[in-house]
């Protein structure tokens, strides 16, 4: 039998405390005796008195003291066992008291969000970085939501978690799909073999919709943020997420979404994709194939041939489909029903997206079709309007834009603004087409087309039914979505909306009903 | 390495909340951020307090700093005059709460006790001849902290007052802390009639002797056991100290009675005087809190909370990596009044003894003290709910100060102004009211929040000494 003799300097405890902690420490494996008392003359008496202690220890009364008789493995335990029960922490929840709900991630992480990995941050833009920075600080990966983040700020983030291989999804991130779990506007896609990422949320929303229409499915869809491949933030995230995806063994081809970056920008980002070692379906949107098949990638010349190339890729290894839609004798059945619905003297398409991905593309695909083409988001090719509240020949707006969003929630959120805009432009008598997008799933409106369609009627009535504008309309979703593609489809064609399943399809059929109304 | 998206995701949702109901539905975890702008809403102390985040630096310093703290071993071992106790304590000067202010800046109950310390001293005559005086500028006004002192209220202190000397037996720094008057017109609240001017005489003429003598005798006194074993009698050592008081007065009388050296009618007045005074340990909690936390000062880099302070017109703060002062204008109090008096009889928050608070009693131990809870109509659970609040913006649980409605575990101790600038959850502090006029004294007491401004500046203030890596 040995002796442990050990004091804790200057720790009162009351006496009932300590006959508690003597209790438990003598039901320990090869515990003896025991005894935890404050040393006090009287108590250090009483302890020798019961054979527990052979001299005096230096000890003073206000120190706890600690005696413990037992095998020799068993003391040090019993000294561990002391030290943890004099320093336990609050449990603070006995159920008495109301629990304060995390205020900080740092409090979060202390409590319910033990173990969290990701931080998703839709704070206004002002604090939104430093909400991210303090994130990245505790090991966490980001998704930032929110917009207007200081460049300064967003490059100092970005840097710190490429320099951890932690991911910085954003600012102005406004979709992703991580493992299965859709994060902000994201639409509920099937798993599969394709890793997507992208700097553009609609691009990534359409791609996913469209590789689930198509029956495949993806790992993750992570999204970058618009001014990740930026010269001045020169793609870092894109860099991380790419070395992840190369990681990742469920991923089997990867697709890259962006607007055409600097040269320097590129070429990193396509190095970082050839040492994924994997397919990687490139959509530079606005870049030539040959630009991109000089790198010796795969080249998506729309969002779609992104999706279905990938699929191709995935399930064949090679790819062939092209969004050729205007070779379709069914789509041009549909030009000629439409051209032929359109009053006479209209003549001018009007496009009203809400994603702005959608309406870059739809300007590429028409600049050099649709002469004098305008919008409030010009490429190169195209003009700026002079008035952004009034149309005039060809125009292509994004009213999801800065310009339209000052004050008010996005038009994928709250339609009133696209609603009053779609009756002005059916009023225009110049306007032949008008031309919707309708992006569903997680975070967009509950139901889009149960808004738009009366919009639709009763600006087609306000002009007298016949001779009204034609109404095309894209949906970007899944039947998977809370709002349902099919149903959602359904109450745009009631309404006598042509509709399609992908941008590409809907700029080809606007494309084919200005050649029969030429004609 | 595959990092995020090889794991479940676990995610801290800051902002929208029907992002996180997504997450959940779709079979993620998500821990919804009940979220306010950080750092009082200033973008750029909240990217400043981001780079301090997580920062390896600052945890070991903290560290370092807060063992300081749980090491200390604050003994009382003397009593002296201040001008014999305290450093640099020369000549013409009065020492006040809080961080510094001017004369003309003072609060009402403040310049009032100037003034009566003044008359104490013998420096003047009469009032007009004391506030000459102080306006000609031939007095030195400097905070107590500024002399490792403190002092409740008012906080004045001059240099013939008798002061408790408080020693860290660890650290071997000295803490010092004025003697408490009692209730009623008291210099502490800016009362300077010829009965407090008396008093103050008896103190340092009959009192403080007597008390040298036996806490000479006793050899000394151990004080954390006395507030620990406070905080199982109902006592928070700071509002509330009747438990400490009375543990006080049992070692105090055994060791005065059995003196030879002592006068036996000094001995009846000291004793009694002491015996009708709840917080008259009050003083002795404070000078002990100081001990701990000045043995924490001075650490490169930490944010660990070494001083609250309040001088009736500002609060101010101090880091133990920044040795400066980061003040904001004071609360008011929310609490209870005396009969016959309110809100607007009200001085703004005064004194030094939120020092309790910084060393995790006081407020912080609310939950020893339930009765205190009744000055703002709570309940006990929510004196818990106080506690448990702390523990979110504090370091630990000091294992030497127990709380029975913590089940026995330690109360929430050393301030990490991070966590205070990151969540908004602002010290609680429990403190008396003192009228808004010199002289008429205590009217009410209550709860007050320590100023989220002082913590911001001082994260934002370490974060601009330090640098960071990309």
């Amino acid at each position: 039998m040995a002796l442990l003799v050990h004091f804790f300097p200057n720790m009162y405890r009351d006496s009932v405390a300590l006959m508690q902690l003597s209790t438990k420490i003598v039901q320990l494996p090869g515990i003896e005796a025991a005894s935890a008392q404050m040393a006090t003359e009287a108590n250090i008496d009483l302890m020798a008195q019961a054979g527990l202690l052979e001299e005096r220890p230096a000890t003073r009364p206000n120190d706890m003291l600690l005696v413990v008789r037992g095998e020799e493995a068993g003391l040090q335990a019993a000294r561990d066992f002391a030290e943890a029960a004099l320093s336990r922490k609050a449990t603070g929840d006995d159920g008495s008291v109301q629990k304060v709900q995390p205020r900080a991630t740092v409090m979060a992480l202390d409590g319910d969000a033990k173990g969290a990995n990701l931080a998703l941050i839709s704070t206004p833009g002002a604090f939104a970085g430093a909400e991210a920075m303090k994130a990245l600080k505790l090991g966490l990966d980001v998704m930032i939501f929110s917009d207007n983040v200081p460049v300064d700020e967003e490059i100092a983030i970005k840097r710190y978690g490429h320099a951890r291989d932690l991911l910085v999804m954003g600012p102005d991130c406004g979709t992703a799909i991580i493992n299965g779990v859709p994060l902000a506007f994201a639409n509920v896609v099937r798993k599969g073999g394709i890793g997507v990422v992208g700097a553009s949320g609609t691009g990534l929303q359409q791609v996913t919709c469209l590789i689930h229409q198509a029956g495949a499915g993806v790992t993750q869809a992570i999204g970058t943020g618009g001014h990740d491949l930026s010269e001045a933030v020169g793609g870092l995230t894109m860099l991380t997420a790419l070395k992840q995806l190369g990681a990742d063994p469920d991923t089997k081809v990867i697709v890259l979404i962006s607007k055409p970056p600097a040269k320097a920008v590129a070429d990193r980002v396509l190095a970082a994709a050839r040492v994924t070692g994997k397919p990687v379906v490139v959509c530079f949107l606005g870049a030539t194939l040959a630009e991109v098949e000089s790198q010796g990638f795969d080249c998506a010349l729309t969002l779609e041939e992104a999706a279905l190339r990938a699929v191709e890729t995935l399930k064949a290894g090679k790819a062939k489909f092209r969004s050729n839609h205007g070779a379709s004798a069914e789509l041009q059945a549909r030009a000629k029903r439409l051209a032929a619905s359109v009053g006479s003297g209209r003549r001018y398409l009007r496009g009203l997206y809400s994603g702005g991905t959608f309406c870059y593309e739809a300007l590429l695909l028409l600049q050099d079709v649709l002469p004098g083409l305008q919008s409030n988001t010009p490429t190169k090719k195209t003009a700026r309007m002079a008035d952004l509240w009034r149309s005039s020949g060809h125009t292509i707006m994004d009213l999801g834009d800065d310009d339209f969003t000052r004050g008010r929630a996005h038009p994928m959120i709250d339609p009133a603004l696209r609603l009053e805009r779609i009756g002005q432009e059916a009023a225009d008598a110049g306007t032949a087409i008008i031309l919707l997008d309708v992006v569903l799933g997680y975070g967009a409106h509950e139901n889009p087309a149960g808004v738009l369609a009366p919009a639709i009627e009763k600006a087609r009535a306000a002009v007298g039914g016949k001779g009204a504008p034609a109404f095309v309309a894209q949906i970007c979703g899944t039947d998977a979505d809370p709002q349902h593609m099919g149903q959602q489809a359904d109450i745009l064609r009631a309404a006598g909306v042509d509709v399609s399943f992908s941008n590409a399809e809907a700029v080809a059929l606007v494309r084919a009903v200005f050649e029969n109304i030429k004609g | 390495m595959a990092g995020l998206i090889s794991q479940d995701l676990n995610v801290v949702n800051i902002g929208l909340a029907s992002f996180g109901d997504v997450i959940r539905e779709k079979g993620g975890k998500a821990t919804d951020l009940q979220w306010q702008p950080p750092a009082g809403g200033n973008p750029k102390d909240a990217w400043n307090l981001a780079l301090l985040t997580g920062d390896p630096r600052i945890a070991e310093a903290n560290k370092l700093a807060y063992g300081r703290y749980l090491a200390a071993q604050p003994f009382l071992v003397g009593v002296k005059t201040a001008r014999e106790a305290l450093p640099d304590m020369d000549g013409r000067i009065i020492l006040h709460s809080g961080p510094p202010v001017t004369w003309e800046n003072m609060c009402g109950p403040q310049q009032g006790a100037v003034l009566g310390a003044v008359l104490f001293e013998g420096w003047a005559g009469d009032l007009d001849g004391a506030r000459r005086l102080v306006e000609a500028g031939s007095i030195r006004l400097e905070p107590c902290h500024h002399h490792r002192a403190v002092g409740p209220m008012a906080g004045i202190t001059s240099p013939s007052m008798p002061v408790w000397i408080v020693r860290d037996a660890t650290s071997g720094n000295e803490a010092y802390s004025n003697m408490n008057e009692g209730l009623g017109k008291v210099l502490r609240f800016g009362a300077n009639g010829p009965d407090v001017i008396a008093r103050l005489k008896w103190m340092a003429e009959t009192m403080g002797p007597t008390l040298a003598v036996i806490v000479e005798e006793m050899g000394g006194l151990d004080l954390k056991p006395i507030m620990a074993q406070a905080l199982h009698m109902g006592d928070e050592v700071h509002n509330r100290n009747a438990a400490a008081s009375s543990l006080l007065f049992r070692k105090l009388t055994t060791t005065a009675l059995a003196s030879k050296r002592l006068d036996a009618k000094a001995v009846a007045e000291t004793l009694t005087f002491v015996a009708g005074n709840d917080h008259f340990f009050l003083n002795l909690s404070m000078a002990a809190c100081k001990a701990m936390l000045d043995a924490a000062h001075g650490v490169p880099c930490s944010t660990l909370v070494t001083a609250m302070a309040r001088n009736g017109v500002e609060f101010g703060i101090k880091i133990s990596g920044l040795d400066r002062w980061f003040t904001a204008e004071a609360p008011f109090i929310e609490g209870l009044f005396f009969p016959g008096y309110g809100q607007a009889d009200a001085a703004r928050d005064l004194g030094d003894s939120a020092i309790t608070e910084t060393a995790g009693v006081g407020g912080f131990a609310m939950a020893a003290a339930p009765a205190i809870v009744q000055f703002v109509g709570g309940t006990p659970r929510d004196a818990l709910a106080n506690t448990l609040r702390m523990l979110n913006i504090t370091l630990g649980q000091n294992p030497a100060f127990t709380l029975p409605a913590l089940d026995f575990t330690g109360s929430p101790a050393g301030i990490d102004a991070r966590l205070v600038a990151d969540t908004g959850i602002q010290p609680v502090i429990n403190t008396g009211i003192a009228h808004r006029e010199a002289g008429i004294g205590q009217v009410g007491a209550g709860l007050t929040y320590a100023p989220l401004a002082c913590f911001s500046q001082a994260v934002s203030a370490l974060a601009e000494t330090m640098t960071f890596d990309a």
